[in-house]
């Protein structure tokens, strides 16, 4: 068992960059998403496509990254 | 390695796939939680959660002598067994665990240069077979004050100007525009830095691949901040795990003598009454 097809790629959340790296193991396809700067794990996704798994790190990213303020 | 001041502290992906399976030797994934370990991981691994197995779950403190005994032992790990540790961000939770290794005096610690994502990108083998070791037998050393910055000693350097202070976290978080990193909850009641830190990210220290860049560049990046090791060097971050991976650049790879990592760190700080903080760049 390894990980395969693995692929990072980068977008913006919420207004701000998130980088998703997903992969399949086995039939379970895994993302996650972390935050650029400082590179921190936000959220991971797994399903049966790599469309599902994105879907749902994207989701977790999302709610969590509209909850960060910018204080000056 | 390329040129390190120590070269017996990182091992290669390739070494690891040839040698996980070897006798004498412990493969320890260490994650803030066990979620990644739980996908796959390196065969033989067992794994560590930062959050709940490598800090005190009661006071905040790392482990006590006792706790850091038993989790060595029931990961298989004695005295002069060589662990290998590696994990996901970059290796940041595996390089807290190198830490606290050093701070109880174990002899034989690496690193897996890369980290849980080199493995991952690189499709080596992966297993989900949970092992169960055999129970080690473990005496750890009393803790090494000279690895760790506590408040008193932070204050104390600040007010001496007796230590150069690298905060590596973001700009971002440095400046005080956010208080966490974006996504994580905000541990701090206010923004900024600890007067007179130079900002030199956790990051930087890193290729593309995740891989430590070579010691001049690494030599470079520092000294372009004026930390060139003639002083003690004191580093934090959030929470301390970032702050450990610069730790171990500036002392293992660079040679630096008097680094100390603030475990503390921001969460400390940035919660303290009266403490001096400074913003912007």
């Amino acid at each position: 068992m390894k990980a395969e097809q693995y692929t990072v790629e980068e977008t913006v959340l919420a207004g701000w960059p998130v980088r998703l790296s997903s992969y399949r193991i086995g039939a379970t396809w895994h993302c996650k998403a972390d935050n650029v700067s400082p590179g921190a794990t936000i959220a991971t996704g797994k399903g049966a496509s790599r469309v599902r798994a994105k879907l749902a790190a994207l989701k977790g990213a999302e709610a969590r990254l509209s909850r960060t303020r910018k204080r000056n | 390695m390329p040129g390190y001041a120590n070269e017996d502290v990182l091992v290669t992906t390739e070494w690891v796939e040839r040698h996980c399976g070897d006798g004498g030797i412990r493969i320890v994934e260490v994650d803030v939680s066990t979620g990644a370990y739980d996908e796959g991981h390196v065969p033989g691994a067992v794994g560590w959660s930062w959050s709940s197995q490598l800090c005190d779950t009661v006071r905040r403190d790392i482990l006590s002598k006792d706790a850091f005994e038993a989790l060595m032992a029931s990961s298989g790990i004695s005295n002069d067994t060589t662990v290998v540790l590696y994990g996901d961000n970059h290796n940041w939770f595996a390089a807290w665990a190198f830490w606290q290794m050093k701070v109880y005096g174990h002899g034989d610690v690496w690193l897996m240069n890369g980290g849980r994502t080199k493995w991952l990108a690189e499709g080596r083998e992966l297993s989900t077979d949970r092992p169960a070791p055999q129970a080690g037998s473990y005496q750890a050393s009393d803790p090494d004050g000279s690895l760790r910055a506590l408040l008193a000693d932070v204050r104390a350097a600040v007010e001496a100007g007796a230590a150069e202070l690298v905060d590596v976290r973001s700009p971002a978080e440095f400046t005080g525009e956010i208080l966490a990193p974006p996504g994580l909850p905000e541990t701090c009641q206010r923004g900024g830095h600890i007067p007179g830190a130079s900002n030199i990210p956790w990051g930087e220290a890193c290729a593309a691949d995740g891989t430590f860049k070579s010691a001049e560049e690494l030599r470079e990046l520092y000294a372009n901040a004026g930390i060139t090791g003639t002083k003690p060097v004191v580093a934090y971050c959030r929470i301390g795990e970032r702050s450990s991976h610069s730790w171990f650049v500036l002392k293992y790879l660079l040679g630096f003598d008097g680094v100390t990592n603030y475990d503390g760190s921001w969460t400390e700080w940035g919660n303290l009454v009266g403490a001096p903080v400074e913003r912007g760049a």
